[in-house]
């Protein structure tokens, strides 16, 4: 192995009151090599990161250790040598590319003036080799889109246009901090790609970092986990993959090891069901908002969910999940077609006529931080939907006795129910989230992307639990997720969604193993998969 | 003597009980303590809380009014401590601690002689034993510091961990109640801060329009809060036409003059209490009716800039999840408005309610000023302002009305913008350590 660029030695850092953030931290990488940080957050990734490009906040103070770049040993510098440093040497691609790029001004001058910054161009030069980066990066039409504002690209083009910055003065190391969390299945695999080729190509030294296995696996040459500020192990991807030593690699790899088990369904008659469903919303324009136009949200959606199955649905961010999810929930009306719950029609009913059907049906949500209100204690939280439909009478023993009974439901120790959400961990949050849903006694619950917000860890927690209480509950899901990975585990059907439509559906193995339909074909071979790789082939 | 409280002090004294209720319910909540605490952790938090102390305080004793038994009067207990100062007077200008008039009278000597002299102030008695200003400063100031040592010993600081800079609020205890202490002892030998054109007491004066002031601060919230709450949360949670006719409302509202506005109102009003004399028994009662209507009309006027705060973060809250999930949960919109977003909205109002305060004050002065305010025999700011305005023109000039109002004036806006400053950065949760 060639000599490493980027060396970190026994780098510790604390917070003001002596708490370690990162004990001892030692790696290095070299040059054209990709190494992948992997951790749950909170574990110091990203502190490393800051800590590299001399950037740690306020309030967090070095105990030790070195950063170097070659020969030039980072910690030691001044700020002024930093900023030399910073975007010509050691350049950074962030998570959310909308905040990392100006919204007034054009992409090609933001990239242009790292350039004549950095590398003392004149502008003509700097503009046609900022043409050229955008070309390298696979943005068409490079000299037309100069003089475009970031609003006017993609989440996956604006990704591009931030590489393209990073790449703009030549760096020797970049760090990737989470590049592709924030986009989509399909957008996710050209940006690894690109990545990858372009570190490749260039001979650069990356640090990426990332809390899923499966990108990492992807992507990297080598990987590294961290535990809580301590690297606890460090391998070769593919003998990372095929045997991981340290019992907390093995559980996170547990946590996402597709576990194949066909998932069987006792009684098929549907207890809900969707017929040619189509919500649209008009374009208002003018002083009288007229409708100028429809956009078709959800199109011609058959689908039904049947007593205690869970239905997948997958799809892209804009392919009408949310909306076809809102209509069942009677939060958005529909268009034309119908929904049928226990055969009988529940779309169109005015909210006082609904009410017996938002008990059968109810909701968890994405982001377990959003979804309580911060304001009302957890008792609160999880009585209100019991308060509303009379289960229960507020302050006596049945409601207590109700909620305790509930708490244990979701393995959550009863004195929560006196604190306030802002006490508790996301995890807990989406435990709560769980529990209020299920207070009203439902038959249907839509998840809507539950596990996305959370840790490896705590995620493969939360669908365990969601599992369990479908076996004791029999309560049927309508799963929304973007993570194919986990769909064979959890999904009795699974449907995919493109662009409002349902393009294909039926049993995991089915839609999975061999998809003849383009899209899901696309999708299937866009997710990033861990290598299966046997002892014997090392 | 019976309790003879008018209008306004009926709202005070109802709105102090209202604050010190909340303030009971929540004192045992974790939350809120930490918010207090973390907002009086800053030194100038705690010295803006006790001068704002004084001046409620003698506001609210402003506001305990009795009517003699005789029936001739009716006075606070204000005018009762300052007896001395209201049924005398002198005859015209004297400068603070004079002891002669500013101006020459023309008199007639005994020989039948007329000449021109400073004559001597009836009530300025410089031969008791208090009226030697290092003697009372002395014993003034050494009376306050023990008070402060003797809260030291008896308070109980429950946590170490967050300390409050009780040392500032000491030091600012001692500086400012020693001073207001001292000028009133010193008010029974001198005119403290002079006498106006009839004689008047300034000291007297100011300390009244203290009263004024924060009635305008305080009551002008009662009336701006329930249009603002209402209509906010309204628009931003239903939208539709409810959305666009609040918007209508307040867009309209904003775009005329304000002073426009309020000229025009006070002066309907005042041609509606000339018309109906009869039913005010006294000119107390009459101008305590004004100056409840001007608070009314200022608060008509300026209710908009909270409602459009509030209806925007009322847009935000009902997208958020939680509120999804009440809906789900077949929550009532009333609900959902009382229990998800009212509390969520609580700290956006408490800023704007302490921001509008010196606002509100400032505004009277103005007001007053324009001949558009409070009514003329109403103790107030604006009016000593506007009395000011021939004075400083005058040679000599007769400099200590416009000082006393402005000083007073001063230190009261200065602390309820220097406690706001630290409510907005406390609460504002990007601040969040």
């Amino acid at each position: 192995m060639s000599r490493p660029l980027l060396r970190i030695a026994s780098l510790s850092l604390a917070d003001k009151r002596g708490k370690v953030l990162l004990d001892k931290l030692s790696l290095s990488i070299a040059r054209g090599e990709i190494y992948a940080l992997v951790g749950e957050s909170g574990s110091g990734k990203t502190l490393t990161s800051l800590a590299t490009m001399g950037l740690l906040p306020s309030g967090i103070c070095i105990r030790g250790g070195e950063v170097y770049l070659d020969e030039t040993a980072l910690l030691s510098c001044t700020e002024a040598q930093m900023c030399e440093i910073r975007g010509k040497r050691i350049a950074m691609i962030f998570q959310e590319p909308m905040s990392a790029l100006n919204p007034v001004m054009s992409i090609g001058e933001q990239i242009a003036e790292a350039i004549r910054l950095h590398m003392r161009l004149d502008r003509s030069e700097a503009k046609r080799r900022t043409v050229a980066l955008l070309k390298e990066v696979g943005i068409d039409d490079a000299t037309q889109r100069y003089g475009w504002y970031p609003h006017q690209f993609s989440g996956g083009q604006k990704q591009r246009v931030v590489i393209a910055m990073a790449l703009a003065c030549d760096p020797e190391v970049i760090i990737a901090d989470e590049p592709t969390t924030a986009l989509d299945v399909t957008v996710q695999a050209q940006i690894l790609e690109l990545l990858r080729e372009s570190c490749r190509k260039r001979k650069t030294a990356m640090l990426f970092i990332t809390h899923d296995l499966a990108v990492a696996a992807s992507v990297s040459d080598r990987i590294g986990v961290l535990q809580k500020g301590v690297l606890v192990e460090e391998a070769q991807t593919r003998r990372f993959f095929a045997a991981a030593k340290h019992p907390y690699s093995r559980k996170l790899l547990d946590a996402v090891m597709p576990q194949k088990n066909a998932l069987s369904l006792t009684d098929e008659t549907p207890l809900l069901r969707i017929e040619r469903l189509s919500v649209r919303f008009a374009i208002r324009k003018g002083v009288l908002r007229r409708a100028v136009g429809y956009v078709e949200a959800v199109r011609d959606v058959n689908m039904s969910i049947a007593r205690g199955e869970t239905l997948a649905l997958v799809g892209e961010s804009g392919s009408g999940k949310s909306t076809l999810a809102k209509a069942i929930l009677g939060l958005v009306e529909a268009d034309t077609g119908a929904i049928y719950y226990k055969e009988k029609r529940i779309d169109g009913l005015c909210a006082k006529d609904f009410l017996p059907y938002r008990r059968k049906i109810q909701m968890i949500f994405q982001d377990p931080y959003a979804a309580l209100n911060p304001r009302m204690r957890i008792d609160e939280i999880v009585g209100e939907g019991m308060r509303n439909f009379g289960l229960a009478a507020p302050g006596s023993k049945a409601e207590r006795e109700r909620l305790v009974a509930l708490m244990r439901r979701v393995e959550l120790d009863e004195s929560f129910l006196e604190r306030y959400p802002h006490a508790l961990s996301g995890g807990q949050r989406q435990r709560i989230v769980i529990a209020r849903a299920l207070a009203t006694e439902p038959e249907i619950i839509v998840c809507d992307e539950p596990t996305s917000a959370l840790d490896v860890r705590v995620r493969a927690e939360i669908l365990t639990l969601l599992a369990r209480i479908q076996r004791e509950t029999g309560v049927a899901y309508l799963f929304i997720t973007h993570d194919l990975s986990i769909v064979p585990q959890i999904a009795h059907r699974v449907a995919v969604m493109y662009r409002g439509e349902i393009v294909s559906y039926g049993r995991p193995d089915e839609v999975m193993r061999d998809p003849e339909e383009p899209y899901t074909k696309k999708l299937m071979a866009a997710a990033p998969r861990l290598p299966r790789i046997r002892k014997e082939e090392l | 003597m019976s309790l003879h409280p008018l209008y306004s002090d009926m709202l005070l004294w109802t709105m102090a009980a209202i604050v010190s209720f909340r303030w009971w319910r929540t004192r045992k909540d974790p939350r809120a303590r930490r918010m207090w605490r973390r907002i009086f952790a800053d030194r100038g938090a705690m010295v803006a809380a006790v001068l704002l102390g004084f001046y409620l305080a003698i506001a609210m004793v402003d506001s305990i009014r009795f009517e003699r038994a005789d029936g001739a009067r009716i006075e606070s207990l204000l005018d009762m401590a300052m007896r001395h100062r209201t049924v005398s007077s002198e005859r015209t200008y004297s400068a603070p601690f004079a002891t002669h008039e500013f101006v020459k009278s023309l008199v007639t000597e005994g020989n039948g002689t007329v000449a021109q002299r400073y004559l001597p102030l009836k009530e300025v008695h410089t031969d008791r034993w208090y009226a030697d200003g290092w003697h009372v400063a002395f014993v003034v100031f050494a009376s306050m510091f023990a008070l402060t040592l003797l809260h030291r010993r008896l308070r109980k600081d429950d946590d170490t961990a967050d300390r409050l800079p009780w040392g500032s609020a000491y030091a600012a205890f001692v500086l400012a109640g020693g001073t207001l202490v001292w000028l009133y002892v010193m008010s029974f030998s001198y005119h403290v801060l002079g006498t106006d054109k009839v004689g008047v007491d300034l000291f007297y004066v100011t300390l009244k329009s203290i009263r004024t002031g924060v009635l305008i601060g305080t009551l002008t919230t009662l009336v701006t809060l329930p249009l603002a709450l209402v209509l906010g949360i309204a628009a931003g949670y239903f939208r539709g036409w409810i959305d666009d006719a609040v918007q209508y409302l307040y867009t309209v509202l904003s775009s005329i003059p304000g002073v426009l506005l309020i000229a025009a109102g006070v002066l309907t009003m005042q041609v509606m209490l000339e018309t109906h004399a009869d039913l005010f028994a006294t000119s107390l009662e009459r101008a305590d009716v004004r100056l409840l209507f001007l608070i009314v009309i200022l608060g008509v006027t300026s209710w908009t800039g909270l409602c459009r705060i509030l209806r925007a973060e009322t847009l935000r809250l009902s997208q958020s999840d939680f509120v999804t999930a009440a809906k789900t949960l077949g929550s009532s919109h009333t609900f959902i408005m009382f229990k998800h977003i009212l509390p969520n909205l609580r700290h956006l109002i408490l800023i704007s309610v302490v921001l509008d305060f010196s606002g509100l004050v400032l505004a009277e002065a103005v007001l007053s000023y324009v001949g558009v305010g409070v009514d003329p025999t109403t103790y107030s700011w604006g009016n000593m302002i506007n009395q000011a305005r021939l004075e400083m023109a005058r040679d000599p000039m007769v400099w200590w009305s416009l000082f006393a109002a402005f000083v007073f004036m001063f230190f009261l806006v200065l602390a309820a913008n220097m406690l706001s400053d630290r409510v907005q950065y406390v609460l504002d949760p990007r601040n969040e350590a």
